[in-house]
């Protein structure tokens, strides 16, 4: 019996509207989250590399998007010991990148805040020295409007009386010195109606001996009002140093006493 | 290929073809509200919620609505659900219960599984605190929008309805009905608490939860605490709280709820104080004795959300050069 004709186009809207794992491109581990950009992004912010899609990255973030200009991240790779990059991307974000950590000193762990646009992965792209990146993540629900939303100093205007005001304090643990450090800032992204980006740009921690802790890339995707939990090793007693410098040439500086 | 969702839908009905499941079950949304109103006492019902997060198995209707007849004929609601769906629902219910009209809706507060259902309803009728109508103007197109989004189909038709009418705290009666009102606060800006005279019933809309853990979104945890000492102090023979069940005993839902607050505010302050992200304060074990709170984790997490940049704010100390500390 011969089909109706109607089913072609019917076949076609079936197959655009089931989602199917893409085929693998050559280079690249096929995604266990089924990401529609991963393969985009991987290929501009990994090229070439060999990936791992790796439990040992642990991801940790709340089960509920309370507010998605706020949302917590806690990303832990200690258990692949010593790591050169930490990336924290959000496939389906306008701006996919949150940070860009090197542990140069620190243990390889960041906590912070980021702004989700919809529903996206949200992972951390880890790089070891061999090379290698370690990936883990999952799927984050959001409502949209987190990149879209003017930040709440920008709606109460009080963000330039307050700019670059930093909180912060150090807490010697039994295996690290935790490191808690935050900055007022409203992280403008460019998507607000009249509002140009603004954002902190980079961020360096320094020990007592001048030393580079870390080093970090920061891009409009992380919280107004940026805040950061880095772990140092324990012989770090402090005093820490931190030097923010923002995208208007702005620096701000704080010294975290032992 | 685009084709709008309509035209997709009329092509996929003509099809001679069995559909995947995931296409079908698009399009088979019939969702019904169901009503068990248990009375609670002479002329009064209460119309449980789910004690669930509004999710779109549950069309939102996870908060308490109470009816009341009216001596002289005619329905009294303390709150209407989520959407126009529900409401129109409830108030069907309360008219078969009631033997007449609904004459008066009060909104507890300002929260969208209370009080969307207004537009189902004369704003005339529906009266609430002032500070709550304030903050429907504010929050309520926020609101809609994110119960839009969850709830999809059960919320069509529902729009921001303001109260016409004006709660004054003190005795009102409605048709015989008669109630005490009071203004209260801490869990929003304004929330109206009912004494049904005729049962000895607070109303207590979501200044009190029993057994489901408190939300706190619009939260003032020090006012709260003053009003549940407020309505502690009520005399009274039980307690229906905006979310849970009856409380016949009329005082351990006010103790469990102020013990939920005195724990989470000194569990974010000491997390604070401990250095710890929000994602680690989202994970603080709960106490065994809140085994029997339901949504425990959930409202942890989103109360993390609400306080914790602020507790940080007051707790952390200032460390750049601007702050005259003499580090920088």
């Amino acid at each position: 019996m011969k089909r109706p004709a109607l089913l072609v186009p019917i076949m076609a809207l079936l197959a655009s509207t089931t989602p199917v794992a893409a085929a693998p491109t050559p280079g690249l581990v096929a995604d266990p989250l089924a990401s529609p950009m991963w393969d985009n992004h991987a290929a501009w912010l990994l090229g070439k590399a060999p990936v791992r899609f790796d439990p040992a990255v642990i991801v940790t973030m709340p089960d509920v998007t309370e507010n998605q200009h706020v949302f917590p991240v806690t990303v832990d790779a200690r258990a692949l010991g010593k790591v050169q990059r930490i990336v924290v991307l959000m496939d389906l974000n306008p701006l996919p990148v949150a940070i860009d950590y090197q542990p140069q000193g620190a243990l390889p762990y960041v906590s912070l805040r980021i702004k989700l646009d919809q529903r996206t992965p949200v992972r951390a792209l880890v790089l070891t020295a061999d090379g290698v990146w370690h990936v883990g993540g999952r799927w984050i629900d959001a409502a949209g409007g987190g990149c879209s939303a003017p930040p709440v100093s920008r709606v109460k205007g009080d963000w330039a009386q307050h700019l670059g005001e930093m909180r912060g304090k150090l807490w010697h643990e039994a295996a690290d010195t935790r490191l808690r450090v935050s900055v007022r800032h409203p992280m403008d992204t460019g998507y607000v109606d009249n509002i140009a980006a603004y954002n902190i740009e980079t961020m360096q921690v320094r020990g007592a001996d001048g030393a580079a802790l870390g080093t970090m890339t920061i891009n409009g995707s992380v919280s107004e009002d940026p805040a950061f939990t880095l772990l140092l090793p324990p012989t770090q007693a402090g005093p820490v140093s931190i030097h923010m410098a923002d995208s208007n040439g702005r620096t701000f500086d704080g010294r975290l006493a032992p | 290929m685009t084709l709008s969702r309509r035209a997709a839908l009329g092509l996929l009905a003509a099809a001679p073809v069995a559909l995947p499941a995931r296409m079908a079950r698009a399009e088979t949304f019939a969702g019904r509200y169901a009503y068990d109103p248990q009375p609670i006492g002479p002329g009064i019902w209460l119309v449980r919620g789910a004690d669930e997060a509004i999710v779109f198995g549950n069309g939102g209707a996870i908060a308490n609505a109470v009816v009341m007849a009216c001596p002289q004929g005619g329905a009294v609601l303390f709150d209407c659900g989520p959407s126009l769906r529900y409401a129109q629902g409830l108030a069907a219910v309360a008219e078969k219960l009631c033997h007449g009209p609904v004459r008066r809706v009060f909104l507890s507060h300002l929260h969208p599984d209370h009080a969307l259902g207004t537009a189902a309803f004369d704003p005339a009728i529906v009266a609430a605190l002032p500070a709550t109508r304030t903050e429907l103007e504010r929050d309520g197109n926020g609101f809609a929008d994110a119960m839009y989004r969850i709830l999809a189909d059960w919320m069509r038709g529902t729009a921001v309805a303001l109260p016409g009418a004006t709660v004054v705290p003190g005795p009102i009666e409605i048709a015989g009905r008669r109630l005490q009102a009071m203004a209260l606060k801490g869990h929003s800006d304004g929330d109206l608490v009912l004494v049904d005279e005729a049962s000895g019933t607070i109303l207590a809309g979501d200044l009190v939860f029993y057994d489901r853990a408190p939300a706190t979104p619009d939260a003032n945890l020090a006012a709260w605490r003053e009003s549940l000492a407020t309505l502690a102090a009520l005399p009274h023979h039980q307690l229906v709280p905006g979310h849970g069940p009856l409380d016949p005993s009329g005082t351990a839902a006010i103790a469990q709820t102020r013990d939920w607050l005195d724990w989470l505010e000194q569990a974010l302050n000491q997390a604070v104080a401990q250095g710890l992200d929000m994602t680690e304060a989202g994970s603080l074990p709960i106490p065994d004795r809140f085994a029997t709170v339901k949504l425990a984790r959930y409202e942890l997490q989103r109360s993390v959300a609400h306080f914790y940049a602020g507790i940080e704010a007051q707790r952390l100390p200032r460390i750049d050069a601007g702050s005259g500390n003499g580090n920088g």
